[in-house]
């Protein structure tokens, strides 16, 4: 874990020089903490922790896995490894640091491959979906606020166990 | 944990491709007789990469056998009609390309060295381009589509000759321009979900992104066959459909920015050696 750590931390540095949109806006006002947290839920209503985890499988939507290893998730085949296993996030993250992660993961680790999810402009060549077709921004975000709450509520649960 | 609770197929459903992947160790020789080299120091230009490897090196045993003999090679098939096309005269002028060329491997050793400048034309020039300036300039006969069968046939017969001999681009003099515009290109973060060609093929290769297994993006082994599409993909349309994933609108194909791309890229894999027409899955 520590090691994975450390190579990512040198990914993000190495990416720093490359090309980069501005900074972009957001589905609704998003009020960032000093390291990229988002202590205000996106929504009134508490989000859904078995909804959650199926956005995180779910190729048209969060499509975590592509990146991540879940164990939680590993009813779903091919777990990727761009991104750290997510087992135990619950315990190194609080819950504003990890909707904050989701909003736009930019904030808390600049120049990370990690996509923002509640974005809507600042993009290169944006396309609406993997159509290839121009898209005008702002864009609908990757996930709505709900689906973000939902996903959070799924994460908090990711604790070692004991 | 109500979520384990969803656990079934476990062990067996994560066991993706890379892990069946062969020992990166693995010699690529063709035919018994043409040896590759699929890993070497990475080119003085480019910071990104120690070392630079063939996507050959990134896949599995069984799609790398399909590569290693001639008649396992479903490439070879296109590589045979294209020569039947070679010697088939078309065009008002009434001439094939054996006319001028004789035989195809009079162009040995013009795939390592692609795409260059081309001083009459005063721009960079790819395979396609020289191809098209035959056909209608020479033969008089209809250009072929960019990425049309013809042209990936052709295409891949030009580089089957040349297989073997070390990619070895210029990137200097006249070049110099279009080769910063495809570095430009390459580093920067297109769709909604930024990102650059970098952010894959040079931050995260050899990683898996679900069950993709991230090579380094080089272009050696082109026109590549692919086992999925069961048929030659064009370096061009390759850079199309990997833009396309990031949720961003691709470049044309056969256009300047391309190119300019396609000049840049092979410039990464300077020290490899001519593949095409590889195999991947
Ligand atoms: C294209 C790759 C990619 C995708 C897709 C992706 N992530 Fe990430 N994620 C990363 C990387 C890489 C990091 C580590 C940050 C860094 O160093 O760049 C990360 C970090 C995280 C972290 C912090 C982990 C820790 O241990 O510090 C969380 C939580 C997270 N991601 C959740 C998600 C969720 C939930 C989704 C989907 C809605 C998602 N990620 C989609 C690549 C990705
Ligand atoms: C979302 C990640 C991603 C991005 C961004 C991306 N690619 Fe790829 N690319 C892939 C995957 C996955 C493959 C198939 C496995 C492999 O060969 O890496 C691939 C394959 C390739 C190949 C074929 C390599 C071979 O040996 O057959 C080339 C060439 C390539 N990419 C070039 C590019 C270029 C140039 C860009 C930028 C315009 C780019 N890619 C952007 C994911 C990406």
């Amino acid at each position: 874990m520590k090691q994975t750590a450390t190579i990512l931390a040198s990914c993000v540095i190495a990416l720093a020089g490359a090309a980069q949109a501005d900074e972009g806006a957001y589905a609704q006002e998003i009020s960032f903490g000093e390291y990229g947290g988002v202590a205000e839920p996106l929504t009134d209503t508490p989000g859904d922790p078995e909804r959650g985890a199926e956005i995180m499988v779910t190729k048209s939507e969060g499509n975590c896995i592509s990146c991540h290893m879940v164990s939680a998730l590993d009813f779903a085949p091919f777990h990727g490894e761009v991104g750290p296993p997510l087992d135990g996030v619950a315990d190194r993250w609080d819950e504003a640091q990890l909707r904050g992660l989701l909003v736009d993961a930019k904030q808390t680790y600049p120049g990370t491959i990690m996509p923002a999810y509640f974005k809507t402009s600042g993009y290169v060549r944006p396309g609406q979906a993997f159509t290839k077709k121009p898209a005008e921004e702002p864009l609908p975000p990757l996930l709505s606020a709900q689906d973000i709450e939902d996903v959070v509520a799924f994460l908090s649960t990711l604790h070692w166990e004991d | 944990m109500k979520f384990n609770t969803m656990t079934a197929a476990a062990a067996l459903a994560l066991v993706t491709p890379a892990m069946l992947a062969a020992n990166p160790d693995a010699k690529l020789v063709v035919n018994g007789q043409i040896e590759m080299t699929t890993e070497t120091e990475a080119p003085e230009h480019l910071d990104g990469l120690r070392t630079i490897r063939s996507g050959w090196t990134f896949r599995t045993e069984e799609t790398q056998s399909l590569q290693m003999d001639d008649f396992d090679n479903p490439a070879m098939i296109y590589v045979d009609e294209a020569r039947d096309a070679w010697y088939a005269k078309d065009g008002a002028a009434d001439q094939s390309c054996a006319s001028c060329h004789e035989d195809p491997e009079s162009l040995e050793g013009l795939r390592a060295e692609l795409p260059k400048w081309n001083e009459e034309a005063g721009k960079v020039y790819t395979a396609e381009m020289y191809v098209n300036e035959c056909r209608t300039e020479r033969m008089e006969a209809e250009p072929w589509g960019w990425d049309s069968q013809e042209m990936k046939n052709m295409t891949a017969l030009i580089s089957s000759v040349s297989r073997g001999m070390t990619v070895d681009v210029q990137i200097d003099g006249p070049v110099r321009e279009t080769w910063e515009r495809g570095k430009e290109i390459y580093y920067t973060r297109y769709g909604q979900l930024e990102l650059a060609c970098a952010t894959c093929h040079e931050e995260n290769y050899d990683m898996n992104i679900r069950a993709d297994h991230l090579s380094q993006g080089h272009i050696n082994g082109f026109p590549t066959y692919r086992l999925k599409q069961a048929n030659l993909v064009s370096m061009h349309n390759r850079f199309n459909g990997c833009i396309r994933d990031t949720r961003g609108v691709p470049y044309e194909i056969g256009s300047e920015d391309f190119v300019a791309l396609e000049l840049y890229v092979a410039s990464r894999g300077n020290g490899l050696s001519v593949e095409g027409p590889a195999v991947r899955n």
